[in-house]
Formats: C-alpha cells, structure tokens, sequence
C-alpha cells in the first residue's frame, strides 16, 4: 500500500487556532453554531473518505475546506478523462495520476493546515478494519455493491458512523448508518441485486451535477455529526430526484433480525463481498482453506451409482433461484445457527457458486465435529462446464 | 382505491419512462400488481417467477417501509404514495 508519510495516530488534540487558521475560518467562528468550540472539534476530528470519485469530490473539498484536521483519502483508481465530467477534483493535467494523491495534493492547496494521507489501495475485508480504527467517521463515497457491504459491515464491526450516499442517473439517496441504535445498510437492503438485474450505471451514467448535490449533503452531515448539532439524517433515507427536483424523505429502521446488527447477529467478521454481491470474474483472491474436495464428475458418478449423500448448497436463496442442482438450501451466514439441521453421520458434499462460500461452510462444519463431508470443486460453475451445461452460469 | 405508485430510475426503462403511475388497489400488494399489470416488463424485476416480492425490492407505503407494517397486504387508501426503493450503488458497471 503505498501512503505519503504523515501519520494519523498519536496526534496531539488541539486547543486553539493560529491567527491565520482564525482568519481562514472566521465564517465559522462568528455563527454561534459553531464558533471556536466547533471549529477546535472540526480540527481535532478524523474523517476517512471512501472514494474520491464523483461523491468523494465535493466532500474532499467542503471537508478539507470546513477544517476538519485529519482527512483519509482511499481510492485504487487512475484519473481519466471520463471522471473529469463530475469529479471536480481533478482538473485535465491530473489525468493519468493516482485519484488519492491527486486529490491530496489538490485538498494540500485548498488547505494547508489540515493533514492529509492518501492511501492508494483497494479496500478489502483484509484492510479495511485496520483502515478505519483511526478515524472517527467513514464516508462512503464509493460506486459498487461488494464496497458499500463492506464499508457497512467494517463500521458496525468497529463501532464508528458510516455517511452513506449513493447515486444513479437523475436519482441520489442519502442517509447515516451505523449511529448507536439506529439502522445500518443491511437493515435497510439485506442482500444486493442480482447483477444484471438492475441496469448498471455504466448503461444509465450519471449527471454530473448530482454526485455534487448528494456528495455535499454527506458532507453537511459529516460536519454535523462532528459539531453534534442540528437533526442527522441517520433513521431517515433522503431520497433525491434532479429531474423533478424534489427530496422525499423515508422512514428508516432497524431491523431486528438484520445478520449483521441485529440481536442475533450472524455475521462476526468480514466476509467475502464480491461473492456476496455474485460480482462475476472479480472475485478477491481470498486465503485458499485446505478442505476434502470431490470434483463435480466424481459427485456425477457416485449420484447415478444411488450413494447415500447430502448435497448442501450454501449460497443465498436468490442464488437457488437463478439456478441449483437440486442441493438443500442453508445460506453460509445461517450455518452457524442451524448447524443442527445437518445430520453429521451422512455423508455431506457442500457446493456454491464457486467453491469458495462451501469451503468456509466446510471447514466450519470440520471443526464442528463433522467427518464425512466434502467441497465440491469449482462449484455449480464447474458443475456446469464439466457435468451438465444446461445450468446456467451466472 | 386510488393510490400512486412512484417508479425509481433504474425501472423506468421498463415502464414506458413513466415516474409514476396511478393504480387503483386495497393492498400495497395488489397496487404493484396493478403497476405490473400496466407496465409487464417490470414484473421480473419486482417479483420472483412464483410470484413473491424479490428480497432486495424495498416498498414503502408513504413513508413507511411495509416489512414494518403487513407487508404486501397492508391496506392502502385514497390519496397514498406506494414508492419502490431500489438499491443503487453509483458508478461503474457490476459487471
């Protein structure tokens, strides 16, 4: 991961402004809203922006311009020319450079007495924990499914808000997640689209001005948050429409039963998101578990010769949907708490989409004390290249 | 009853373009039917092949969301705005 050198942790909190900070904030310092006492809050506070994309952009700027003292920046992604149409960040001689240090050096100019650290990575289930434990508030700003469920699950694991604001064609939607007690992502969408069931953005694209308005209120509630003033928009979902410019407003609540912060959580840790959201051909490389395999022509073979076996399918019910090979459905989060549906004295072949959800499913069920149980290689994708092509892969 | 149905913009493309449509109905229920009754595109993307509200569907009624109340049969009135929250992640493709 490559990073400027300024560091975050062990910054001093800070009790005053210089006399050109008192200047540069003055707007502030004379509402009694916020004042010197919010200001010292803006400047002690540690903001880390998910995306410095279309979103990312106006909150870059309204934070880094407001003061707020510590500013985390992550993004993977190049500038090119199709950004500059809504991403006011950058300007045309950024093209080709890394969005997180370009938007840095540009924030560095908008306010040189703030500190800004660029972290130019993909945020993973293996980075993002650690990513996020030096920062008091996460603001998503990112454009996929496998990130926002990521970003989502990482702040509830960690306790800290989550500034969610998203956006497609004329239509934004914003709100706060994970406030104590309120509602986080999952509460709200448990389980992502199907890919291709929704168009993409790619197909609808965007207007530029609207990651501009959605962007800019996720900052607004950033800084409030910060100040702790005015009514948060966490429990509410905004939801915005540019072509009829109206802003209609949802009641958002907590869902009892939400896997990932309600009472009977089933999610503990970060999970697969890629897999999760079915993303095809991007999956994150994760650490390959040693688990007993049979491969699908040999589950073929010892199913026409009668064998006694459980084929246990540990993908989500809209998964079974799009296709199954007539496996018992137990999604993987559910596992733990209905590992005593299974019968550990037959003999279990677990299989998912492509082998990897019914690996963990397996070596769970290993440690819970089952035997006879195997992975089926490759999944119902190799099912399907290798025993019958009439499934359909997806 | 006469209730409006407020189609979010990624289902447009399946309902004629149209922002919104007027259905009469007694559930929240039978207005999506109505909607999809109108517009048939759209049942795929709103229902499962056996007929059941696909699980990332979300639907208010006013401003309630109707997990929260009795779900597709939760009485709707005269004048009530049925709405259809998809859930959109900006950006790039999902491939």
């Amino acid at each position: 991961m490559a990073t400027n050198t300024q560091t975050l942790s062990g910054k001093p909190t800070v009790a005053s402004l210089s006399k050109e900070e008192i200047l540069r904030y003055s707007r502030h310092l004379i509402m009694p809203e916020v004042g010197m006492e919010g200001q010292l809050k803006l400047k002690n506070a540690k903001v880390l922006l998910i995306g410095t994309g279309g979103l990312g952009a106006p909150l870059g700027l309204y934070l880094a311009a407001a003061g707020v003292g510590s500013l985390g920046l992550v993004d993977f992604d190049v500038v090119d020319f199709t950004n500059l149409q809504r991403q006011v960040t950058f300007g045309t001689s950024d093209v080709g450079k890394h969005k997180s240090e370009a938007a840095r050096a540009r924030l560095s100019n908008l306010n040189p007495d703030i500190e800004i650290r660029s972290f130019e990575t993909q945020l993973t289930s293996g980075n993002a924990l650690e990513l996020f434990k030096d920062f008091d508030i996460i603001v998503d700003g990112t454009d996929n499914f496998p990130t926002r469920y990521l970003v989502n699950d990482a702040c509830i694991l960690l306790g800290k808000p989550n500034v969610y604001g998203s956006i497609f064609r004329f239509e934004g939607q914003a709100t706060v997640f994970g406030m104590p007690d309120g509602p986080c992502y999952r509460c709200l969408y448990p389980e992502p689209p199907p890919p291709g069931l929704v168009p993409s953005c790619a197909e609808g694209g965007v207007l530029g001005v609207l990651p501009g308005i959605v962007g800019s209120i996720q900052a607004m509630e950033t800084i409030k948050l910060i100040l702790g003033t005015g009514d948060s928009l966490g429990g509410r979902l905004l939801l915005f429409d540019a072509l009829g410019m109206k802003f209609r407003e949802l009641k958002l609540r907590k869902n009892p039963d939400c896997p990932m912060c309600g009472k009977n959580r089933t999610i503990h840790q970060l999970i697969d998101y890629y897999e999760f959201c079915g993303v095809r051909g991007e999956e994150a490389p994760a650490p390959d578990l040693q688990v007993p395999e049979i491969t699908p022509r040999e589950l073929k073979a010892r199913l026409d010769r009668g064998d006694d076996l459980y084929v246990l399918d540990v993908r989500e019910p809209h998964e079974y949907q799009i296709c199954n090979i007539k496996g018992h459905l137990l999604p993987l989060g559910e596992l733990p708490r209905r590992v005593h549906e299974l019968d550990s004295s037959r003999e279990i072949v677990a299989h998912c989409r492509s082998g990897k959800r019914s690996a963990e499913a397996v070596d769970f069920l290993r440690k819970a004390g089952f035997r006879k149980i195997h992975n089926l290689k490759g999944g119902i994708l190799a099912w399907s290249d290798e025993v019958d092509s009439s499934v359909p892969k997806y | 009853m006469a209730v409006k149905v407020i189609i979010p913009t990624p289902l447009r493309v399946y309902a004629a373009k149209k922002d919104s449509a007027e259905v009469s109905a007694r559930t929240v229920g039978e207005a999506l039917g109505g909607l999809t009754t109108q517009f048939a595109e759209l049942r795929k993307h709103l229902f499962t092949d056996d007929g059941k509200l696909r699980s990332f569907v979300n639907v208010y009624l006013n401003d309630e969301d109707i997990r929260y109340m009795a779900k597709e049969a939760t009485p709707v009135k005269d004048g009530d705005v049925v709405s259809i929250v998809p859930s959109i992640a900006g950006g790039r493709a999902l491939a």
